[in-house]
């Protein structure tokens, strides 16, 4: 619905006013959203015990190296149009090849501080992605998600099996603290690593965008619109979804190098399907045609697996329906909703749509509390009321066995429903008159 | 079957044939295309056009025969590799970039001759040349206008214009048009034949075109295909007066 509006909007161009007026905004807004992560873990440093919440600091890390990692797949979904359903192999490999480069740093065998790790887990990373990218990216479409969850699966397995490199079902783990570093910092502390992280992370989301700006990167879109094409031109389209997807290798496995510097384990998970499966979710959740997106849709998903899942053994359901809730209504993802409130807001209409807003967010609100409350309630039936403990939902505790709750939450959600039908209609009608008064303006 | 090219020949076919399956739907073709012609291929529906212009550009593999880009063989080439010997085609059907900009759309059409290749270092940003003469283009094309627009966006006539432009970016000598004017109101015809006259200008110009104004105002050679052959070829006004042709082309054609 809303996203339709997205399509019909020209991609902003570089070089017109407008545009370079918005995207030097964007650049202060990115830059004030960096200085806050930075800023972030003395915001929940206890002056008391002197030390920083490792919760938040595990969250913002695992924050970073998803946003790499999700970045990277978008080098191949949303980039190039190739839907891999394999890309953990590239982070998990990156892993476990710097944990025994950490093994090897701490033997004193590897003269590499622990600041350029990352690079080269990047290498490795980039070497499968030469080895495999030979194998997958010839193919076309279904053939190359076939042939990347074949690798995958693969590799998995191979990860069970050969001890020696992956220490089988215990994974292998190192010491972080080699006592090499380019700036005298032990890494002994979360924040040191957070830190170390959170330059990887801009210095990673720098060059994938500005491989985005290169002949590969908009030759790598151009193979996505119309692969035939590009041959007419000079191009082996082959040759650039091969160049494209070894880089999209490398990057990811610089995300795996952070993640095996911060955790000092790397297990078969970080191969593992389930991997692979969460950075599609992560990268489509944000939004796979806006460069963007995929760290929106990093930061959201992490968010949601470390707060929701304090609360509730039920989160994944949330973040599932919330994946299928956005493609069937907002295929562009969450930067896709955003980027298509841009012409509005220049041409100063955003006003005209606070009221409209209000209007679905209160039946919006009502659906979520209704299912929120029954998958709850379903869910403490099957496992809390087990192990004998009381539920507690929105602060009050609920007796499962009787009817109120059930007949409460039924009611929310389906009256909710309704009434979101009702009022999302005068929304897109809404909707539809301010973009269809923008485009007769601009004509 | 002899195979001597006289090397003033851009373009020539040698005894050509395709089938798809078992039905054969190039029978023998003979052409030869001089160097700046302007060459106008015309025959009936379903007589072979297309699928003469998909195998000189490499998309097809061919049955047998031969075909040679200025006395070099080529059948056996990758389309890719054909493009960088200097042809270049369009398509009957619109093929454009359609999710990315008409800028873009033009400057990918500019990249493998002007050398960047695969580069994943060179900021396109910055290469003042290449962008000035890709504004350039769009200048000519008459789609400045639309520069930052999704080419999915435009006006039939003026994806027919971009896919035209897509076409000669790359600077190719020979150049295949299939049908460029197909669709088109009449105004938008002549539009897109003058352009196609000043974007052409000195190179080799073969055309698919079944709007008789247009191949008697734009070529000056004529070739008739009837069946996946070629039965007469010659100047328009040859052409015109050729008892074959007007039995067996200009009759398909009123029916
Ligand atoms: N890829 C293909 N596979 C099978 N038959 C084809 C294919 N392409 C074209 N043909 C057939 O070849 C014949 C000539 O088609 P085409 O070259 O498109 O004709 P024209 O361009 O002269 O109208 C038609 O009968 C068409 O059905
Ligand atoms: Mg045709």
């Amino acid at each position: 619905m809303m996203d339709a509006t997205v399509t019909t909007k020209a991609t902003p161009g570089a070089t017109t006013g407008l545009t370079s007026a918005t995207s030097s905004r964007q650049l202060t807004l990115w830059i004030v959203l960096l200085l806050l992560a930075a800023c972030l873990p003395w915001m929940v440093y206890d002056w008391n015990t002197g030390r920083h919440s490792g919760f938040v600091l595990t969250m913002l890390s695992q924050m970073g190296m998803m946003i790499i990692f999700a970045l990277s797949y978008n080098m191949l979904m949303g980039q190039a149009g190739l839907l891999s359903f394999g890309h953990a192999v590239f982070f998990g490999l990156g892993g476990y090849c710097t944990i025994h480069l950490l093994n090897a740093a701490e033997k004193g065998g590897l003269p590499v501080p622990i600041e350029l790790m990352p690079i080269l887990a990047g290498l490795s990373g980039l070497g499968f992605g030469i080895a495999f990218g030979y194998m997958a990216a010839k193919q076309r479409a279904t053939a190359f998600a076939m042939i990347t969850m074949g690798i995958g699966e693969l590799i998995g397995t191979v990860a069970i099996m050969f001890h020696h490199f992956f220490g089988g079902e215990g994974g292998v783990s190192a010491n972080r603290m080699i006592e090499k570093s380019l700036f005298g910092v032990s890494y002994a502390a979360p924040v040191e690593v957070f830190y170390l992280i959170l330059v990887w992370t801009l210095i990673a989301a720098l060059c994938m965008l500005f491989l985005t700006r290169t002949p590969l990167g908009a030759m790598a879109n151009a193979t996505r619109d119309n692969f035939e094409r590009a041959q007419f031109m000079g191009y082996d389209p082959r040759r650039v979804r091969f160049l494209q997807f070894a880089l999209s290798g490398m990057f990811a496995g610089i995300g795996g190098g952070l993640y095996a510097i911060t955790y000092e384990i790397v297990t078969f998970d970080a191969v593992a399907s389930a991997l692979s499966a969460n950075v599609v979710l992560m990268t489509y959740i944000g939004g796979a045609t806006i460069f963007y997106g995929p760290i929106l849709g990093a930061a959201v998903i992490t968010l949601m697996q470390s707060v929701l899942s304090l609360y509730s053994n039920s989160w994944l359901i949330y973040v599932g329906v919330m994946f299928i809730g956005m493609v069937t209504f907002a295929p562009s993802g969450l930067a896709g909703m955003i980027e298509a409130h841009g012409p509005i807001a220049r041409a100063g209409r955003l006003r005209r749509l606070i009221v409209p807003y209000l209007r679905i967010s209160i039946p919006a609100i009502a659906l979520l509390l209704g299912f929120v409350g029954l998958v709850e309630l379903l869910g403490f039936l099957t496992i809390g009321q087990a192990q004998g403990k009381k539920l507690v939902l929105f602060g009050n505790k609920i007796d499962v066995r009787a009817t109120m709750p059930w007949a409460v939450t039924t009611a929310l959600l389906v009256i909710g429903a309704a009434w979101l039908r009702v009022e999302l209609r005068g929304f897109i009608r809404v909707w539809g008159d301010i973009t269809a008064d923008l485009k007769l303006r601009s004509v | 079957m002899s195979a001597t090219v006289t090397i003033e020949s851009a373009l020539s076919l040698k005894d050509l044939r395709k089938s798809f399956g078992p039905t054969e739907i190039i029978r023998g073709t003979n052409l030869e295309v001089k160097r700046g012609e302007r060459h106008a291929v015309i025959g009936p529906n379903g007589a072979g056009k297309t699928t003469l212009f998909n195998l000189i550009s490499g998309r097809f593999p061919i049955t047998s025969g031969e075909i040679y880009l200025n006395g070099t063989r080529i059948d056996e080439l990758a389309p890719q590799e054909i493009n960088r010997r200097g042809l270049s085609r369009s398509f009957q059907i619109t093929s454009i970039f359609h999710r990315m900009t008409v800028f873009e759309n033009i400057r990918c059409a500019l990249l493998w001759s002007t050398g960047y290749r695969y580069s994943f270092w060179s900021p396109l940003w910055a290469q003042k040349a290449l962008n000035e003469q890709a504004e350039r283009l769009l200048d000519e094309l008459n789609l400045l206008e639309r520069r930052d627009l999704q080419a999915g966006l435009l006006s039939y006539a003026e994806q027919r214009a971009l896919e035209i432009g897509i076409t000669i970016a790359g600077g190719a000598t020979v150049i295949l048009l299939d049908e460029p004017t197909a669709g088109m109101s009449h105004s938008e015809t002549e539009y897109a034949v003058a352009l196609i006259k000043r974007v052409t200008e000195g190179k080799t110009l073969v055309m698919v075109e079944h709007d008789m104004h247009v191949v008697f105002g734009l070529a000056d050679t004529i070739s008739v295909v009837v069946y996946g052959e070629v039965i007469a070829t010659g100047k328009p006004e040859e052409i015109r007066a050729n008892r074959a042709v007007q039995e067996a082309y200009l009759g398909a054609l009123t029916e």
